[in-house]
């Protein structure tokens, strides 16, 4: 076989979980990058907590101004939901180019999140909608801000013990224009290169634009100096390259087996005009 | 951690093709090493083993999963159909002829995920077409044919089921 020996427990509730992750524990949610590691055994833990029982953890509602979306919620489930066509629609547009159907059936974004692959959609979307991360614990819930969440390639603020619950995004307002861009080698592959922009305008103008680039760092990575360009002015051609030239200092990628951080780079700026120009046309 | 420690096994009770079925396994044993060791059911392939190729694409539930990227334990309880129980249930007897009369199985390893894909799209979209199909099987890869012959099938398939 060819995972190392594991025990396995499937609790009910979070408070079962949580009692379950003193020791070697791994949580196993919808399992599409756990699996694959543990069968590569590039991860062994003694024991997997299976939270696929835990009902709490599914589902999508809107609180007020606020789309809750509860960890253990499929990846196919998003895409299929209207809630998120309507209120998330970034979100929407992104979870299309997550891998593939089968793995948008099991894959989850409670696990997209804690796994915190800089290349991965799901992390860059909740970066760009400047949304917050619910996590338990033993000492109870906390909420971190998706800015403070992400720290390094797979690493986050979730420390030993805890899980996600919940992932909370601000409803999309009538004054703002949401695109998606990315450029990969195959559908459903990791992009290598992409942004999630989120532009908020009043008219012509954009108030504050938040574009937040996958592939382009250690983190999902939000661009403030390229949204600070854009903030004040009309989306054209001078806005637009003002932005391009801003993403030198605001992204920091590196050299893969797919491309150099220059070709990321310059990627990254073609998907800009590509998002820019879809905002301003829509 | 050393394969030497003891892990108790845990009795998986599942339905698969319509049959209840139940076994004693490690919990580590992957869903497709379940199907093909436990039940000789080896309609499902295992190539890549870390969810890349889709050789092993079963549903459950009734949607389709990868069968190493789910663990046997994890389909307690679960409708499980392999490739054995949707050929038997004449669900996509046409897809398989236009398999054949196209020529879109050569060596025949991906042909069981191709086809457990494609009846998703083709129960969801017969209408998909051609970038569509792509979009859906780009998680299955085929080493033969270069995937004209699959896409030709499915489209196919998808436009006789329209016309009914």
């Amino acid at each position: 076989m060819k995972p190392a020996p594991f025990n396995y427990a499937k609790p009910s509730s979070v408070d079962e979980a949580i009692a379950l992750l003193g020791g070697d524990a791994t949580l196993l949610a919808g399992g599409q990058s756990l699996v694959a590691t543990l069968n590569m055994r590039l991860s062994a833990p003694e024991l997997l907590v299976d939270i696929n029982g835990i009902e709490e953890l599914s589902g999508i509602s809107v609180d007020g101004g606020t789309v809750r979306i509860g960890a253990l919620t499929r990846h196919r489930e998003l895409e299929r939901s209207e809630v998120i066509a309507a209120q998330a629609p970034l979100i929407a547009e992104a979870v299309p180019l997550i891998a593939h159907p089968a793995i948008r059936n099991r894959g989850t974004i409670g696990g997209s999140i804690a796994f915190a692959d800089p290349a991965a959609e799901l992390p860059a979307c909740l970066l760009a909608l400047d949304g917050t991360v619910e996590i338990a614990g033993s000492g109870g819930r906390r909420k971190v801000s998706a800015g403070e969440f992400f720290r390094g390639v797979y690493d986050t603020a979730l420390e030993d013990g805890e899980m996600i619950t919940a992932i909370e995004v601000p409803a999309a307002a009538g004054n703002q224009r949401f695109a998606v861009e990315e450029v990969a080698r195959r559908h459903g592959d990791y992009g290598m290169a992409g942004v999630m922009a989120s532009v908020t305008l009043n008219g012509a103008t954009v108030e504050a634009a938040r574009l937040v680039y996958l592939a382009a760092g250690g983190t999902p990575m939000l661009a403030e100096g390229a949204g600070a360009a854009l903030a004040g002015n009309a989306i054209d051609e001078a806005s637009i390259g003002a932005a391009q030239s801003a993403l030198k200092d605001d992204l920091d990628p590196f050299d893969d087996m797919n491309s150099t951080a220059a070709t990321k780079l310059h990627l990254a700026r073609v998907m800009t005009e590509r998002a820019l120009k879809r905002i301003a046309g829509a | 951690m050393p394969d030497s420690i003891e892990i108790p096994p845990v009795v998986v009770t599942a339905t698969v093709n319509g049959e209840r079925v139940s076994r004693a396994v490690e919990p580590r044993m992957n869903l497709v090493d379940f199907l093909r060791e436990e039940l000789e059911l080896t309609g499902s392939h295992v190539g890549c083993e870390h969810g890349v190729c889709g050789a092993c694409t079963v549903r459950v539930d009734g949607t389709i999963v990868r069968g190493c990227l789910m663990l046997a334990v994890q389909a307690d309880g679960a409708e499980v159909l392999t490739i054995e129980g949707l050929s038997e249930s004449g669900e996509i007897a046409d897809l398989q002829e236009n398999f054949k009369t196209r020529n879109a199985a050569q060596c025949g390893f991906c042909t069981p995920g191709m086809l457990m894909t494609a009846a998703e799209l083709l129960a969801e979209n017969p209408g998909a077409g051609r970038t569509e199909i792509r979009e859906h099987i780009s998680g299955n890869f085929c080493r033969c044919t270069g995937y004209q012959a699959i896409v030709d099938a499915i489209e196919e398939t998808g436009k006789n089921r329209g016309e009914k």
